[in-house]
């Protein structure tokens, strides 16, 4: 357990998405917005995204961050945010979902 | 996420001050809320809540859908005096999620072998805290006794409005100590957010029982700050 009280600002991610775009580089930033059951990120976590994949943080246990990086670049080159589900609910859980049985909504938009 | 936006919450984290991060999820139009800052109606009221918890999430107002990202800094116990109340008020606001500091220049009290594991400072509170100063997100805990060790920290605890501040000591001792942080040019509302003697009043009679009441009172003001003096309902 961390028990600095200052940022860690080599791990931070959005530190990290800041200094990101100071080196011009395009960014997404996604948000867990909403969990449901047991979920091993709280809402508010992080994940920070470049357009070339490169990421920082973490919306999961490492669970569906794979899906949130690929649809970070598609909402870095359409500028449009967009909102996902996971969870065991979704269809889609074989492929990503979250083994712990929870569900999480996370929000995707593109930095500027 | 505006890129300004995202400049101005991390200056912010960097200073350890809070911030509320609002974005609309609706247009994606974000913008950042600084603690007693003015937001009327029931997103106002959300806000203030998520500020006192910490907690993030949504919220309805207006119509509209906002995301309320709570960035709170990190909260912690500076202890004046490495006494024996220290000894076990250490371990236990750490593990509450406190980190704790303690400071006594007292190289006797101040030893690693009685304080393991522990952030300790064998030196004045003037140069400590000078170096890391106190602020809104810190607590502070003079347990020492000895006016030329609490008094000064103790004055700084009020100037930089710490969310709490305990002394340890007798009502007749808290009294003199009145009239000394008087004279160091305290008002009278300042000091008298000094809780004296230290503690909640739940009959603690040993160093451990006490650091369970100093840790509780802290806790209480930290989940209460803004309550007292804002009248924030929520």
């Amino acid at each position: 357990m961390d028990h600095s009280i200052y940022l860690d600002e080599a791990r931070d991610p959005l530190i990290i998405a800041e200094g990101w775009m100071k080196d011009g580089k395009d960014v997404a930033v996604a948000t867990v917005v909403e969990t449901w059951g047991s979920a091993p990120r709280p809402v508010g976590s992080h994940l920070v995204i470049d357009a070339e994949g490169n990421f920082h943080g973490s919306v999961s246990g490492g669970c569906v961050e794979g899906a949130v990086v690929t649809e970070a670049i598609d909402v870095i080159a359409s500028g449009k945010a967009r909102m996902l589900e996971f969870g065991v609910a979704d269809e889609t859980a074989w492929q990503v979902g979250l083994s712990c049985g929870g569900r999480i909504k996370v929000y995707v938009e593109r930095l500027g | 996420m505006d890129p300004y936006v995202l400049k101005t919450l991390n200056a912010e984290r960097r200073a350890r001050r809070a911030a509320m991060l609002v974005t609309d999820l609706g247009d994606g139009r974000d913008r950042i809320v600084r603690e007693g800052d003015h937001v009327a109606g029931d997103l106002g009221t959300a806000i203030a809540r998520a500020f006192r918890t910490g907690n993030s999430g949504s919220v309805e107002a207006e119509g509209r859908t906002f995301f309320l990202n709570a960035h709170l800094p990190r909260p912690r116990l500076v202890v004046i005096g490495a006494v024996h109340i220290s000894q076990a008020l250490a371990p236990m606001a750490r593990i509450a999620g406190y980190p704790v500091e303690i400071v006594d220049p007292r190289t006797a009290f101040a030893t690693a072998d009685r304080f393991p594991d522990v952030a300790l400072h064998a030196e004045w509170p003037e140069d400590v805290l000078q170096r890391s100063p106190l602020d809104s997100y810190t607590a502070l805990a003079a347990v020492t006794h000895d006016p030329k060790i609490d008094d000064f920290a103790l004055k700084a605890a009020l100037d930089a409005r710490c969310f709490y501040v305990g002394a340890l000591g007798s009502r007749k001792t808290h009294a003199k100590r009145v009239e000394r942080l008087l004279a160091l040019g305290a008002s009278a509302d300042e000091i008298a957010r000094i809780h004296a003697p230290i503690g909640l009043d739940i009959g603690a009679a040993s160093p451990a029982e006490i650091a369970v009441a100093i840790l509780a009172q802290t806790i209480h003001a930290f989940r209460s700050r803004g309550l007292d003096n804002k009248g924030v309902a929520a």
